[in-house]
């Protein structure tokens, strides 16, 4: 068995919304997977299917080999989830947390016990274990909703979302402990709207919009395939107009981005000699030029736009 | 292998119940619906009348074991979906019937530890039991049964405001009250009224405490249990069906 998730033909209607139309995908073992897409693109329906918390109208999906809706209680023993919105019981203790998701996995006494302090040391909430979750920052939670999936040693981690509205050292830590995760064996299944953050930790990405998958590769070719996204950056001793620039042979459109001007363009190289002879014949002098790959974030939102015109 | 699974599912069903004793038993709505509630109708009904203790007994026990054993059960499902911790709950390896069972079991417990107040209270005052062990198994079913019964009370409509579970599980527990022999005893209720007390539940409950009590009832000891065992079956079989299509409502 070479993949963790395979998705085939997945479909969920909410009357008459298509929140995942016939989606294909498979998710290969030890893999982190980005699951990429605008607000309501059916990335958390996806996850909702995936983790058995609710049906789809049509399709099948596996986990490490077992029918998530055949098989649901097989497939839900080896997964974990941080689900989006999630929230740990506020009114039980961080401990009286992980040792209720270590009963209800089944995990023995001892070991969820063990475990947990392992856990909480190393999401520094060990000397706040006795407290109730109530009192805990949005950071603090998150932590403690991550480890009570990660309690269980689970195969697949599904995580929808798990940054959002975090601070950046709370963040740091999470994508930190999903890498080291990833590193001893876990598939990640990895729900985000940060770029950034999937270009970091993903090997491969899947976006997906209005209920369809619109690419799949990893970050690295996705950006390489988007023709029309690359740039050259530049900026002046004196300000100049972003239309005149517009008009440099090959540039498919100028952008005003802080201090600096972007061109984008499929040729940066002549984009460049045109800007020089610019320069030359205005009596500037350039300050900075740099030539920019496509940032994931550009090749998204041209998907988007393009899939939006389909 | 099935034994097993059951077992092993039924073991995380307790976990559930003990989250739920943990947090729940001193929520406002559980202390007003189960508790406070019950206590002034009781109040209301019995102060001034000069009613003899062995006589108020049934219906002190009835109303007790009545209110206090559905009192967890609605408000934890709308809790659960309002704080964000019923979709972590739902993608976990437990059965949707043992999810449910144990919301069912911490109701069940709640009902029984709260019943052993009025209970102690009839003995103080001389109430003579003549079937105590008929009485405390009387108790255990019935608890389980009303249990149940809220719990499908809070399957419908799928809200997420447990006030609004509450509320409707009072509409529906207050008529019972009255029909179902707890003021009124059912041998002085006219034909139809009987007719709708067989309806309830509770009728069979404050029965079997007539009968451990007085020694004579108006239905049979085996048919006060068996409607109870009915009516516990039925409550829970479709309470865990509605559950189990209402939850992905509950979720979006």
């Amino acid at each position: 068995m070479e993949h963790a998730i395979e998705v085939k033909d997945l479909t969920k209607n909410y009357g008459e919304i298509t929140a995942v139309n016939h989606i294909n995908f498979e998710v290969r073992k030890g893999e982190i997977f980005g699951f990429l897409g605008p607000n309501g693109a059916g990335k958390t329906t996806t996850i909702r299917i995936l983790t058995g918390v609710i049906k789809p109208d049509g399709g099948s999906a596996t986990i490490m080999g077992y029918n998530i809706f055949k098989e649901t209680l097989k497939a839900k023993q080896i997964i974990s989830v941080v689900p989006e919105m999630a929230n740990a019981y506020i009114d039980l203790t961080a401990w009286q947390n992980l040792m209720f998701i270590g009963e209800l996995y089944g995990v023995p006494k001892k070991e969820r016990q063990e475990r947990a302090r392992r856990l909480l040391k190393e999401f520094g909430l060990y000397e706040r274990r006795n407290h109730l979750a109530r009192g805990f920052s949005k950071g603090m939670k998150q932590k403690l909703i991550l480890g009570m999936a990660l309690l269980t040693e689970p195969q697949v981690l599904f995580l929808d979302e798990p940054t959002t509205g975090l601070d950046v050292e709370s963040a740091r830590r999470i994508r930190d402990t999903i890498r080291q995760r990833n590193r001893d064996g876990t598939t990640i299944f990895l729900s985000t709207h940060n770029m950034e953050e999937a270009s970091q930790l993903c090997d491969r990405i899947a976006i997906i919009n209005h209920g369809k998958i619109a690419a799949i590769d990893n970050p690295e070719n996705l950006r390489m395939k988007s023709s029309g996204l690359k740039s050259v950056e530049v900026s002046f001793n004196k300000p100049v107009s972003t239309n005149e620039l517009s008009k440099i042979p090959n540039v498919t459109e100028a952008k005003k981005v802080g201090d600096k001007i972007r061109l984008y363009t499929d040729e940066p190289h002549s984009v460049i000699n045109s800007l020089i002879d610019y320069t030359r014949s205005k009596g500037l002098t350039v300050i900075s030029l740099n030539t920019l790959a496509p940032t994931l974030e550009d090749v998204f939102i041209k998907l988007i736009k393009e899939h939006k015109g389909d | 292998m099935l034994k097993y699974l059951f077992l092993e599912q039924l073991k995380r069903a307790f976990a559930i119940a003990k989250k739920d004793l943990r947090i729940y038993y001193k929520r406002g709505p559980v202390l007003i619906y189960g508790l406070i509630t019950p206590f002034f109708l009781f109040l209301a009904f019995f102060i001034g009348r000069n009613v003899p203790i062995q006589q108020l007994f049934s219906g002190l026990i009835g109303i007790s074991v009545f209110f206090s054993s559905m009192s967890i059960g609605p408000a934890i499902v709308p809790f659960e979906a309002r704080s964000r911790t019923l979709e972590r709950l739902a993608s976990t390896p437990v059965s949707v019937w043992a999810l449910f069972i144990g919301d069912v079991i911490a109701s069940f417990l709640y009902g029984l530890l709260i019943s052993i107040v009025p209970l102690v209270i009839g003995l103080i005052f001389g109430v003579n039991i003549v079937e105590p062990l008929i009485l405390c198994l009387g108790i255990i079913l019935a608890a389980f049964c009303f249990a149940s019964f809220g719990i499908l009370l809070s399957a419908y409509p799928p809200t997420d405001i447990p006030a609004t579970v509450m509320m409707i599980s009072t509409l529906v527990k207050f008529p019972l009250v009255f029909i179902s022999g707890v003021f009124i005893p059912i041998l002085e209720m006219p034909d139809w009224g009987r007719i709708i007390a067989s309806f309830s539940p509770l009728t069979y409950f404050t029965d079997l405490v007539n009968y451990c009590t007085h020694g004579s009832s108006y239905y049979s000891v085996f048919v006060d249990f068996a409607a109870l065992v009915g009516f516990t079956l039925l409550f829970l079989i479709v309470a865990i069906k509605i559950h189990e299509k209402t939850l992905p409502e509950r979720l979006s």
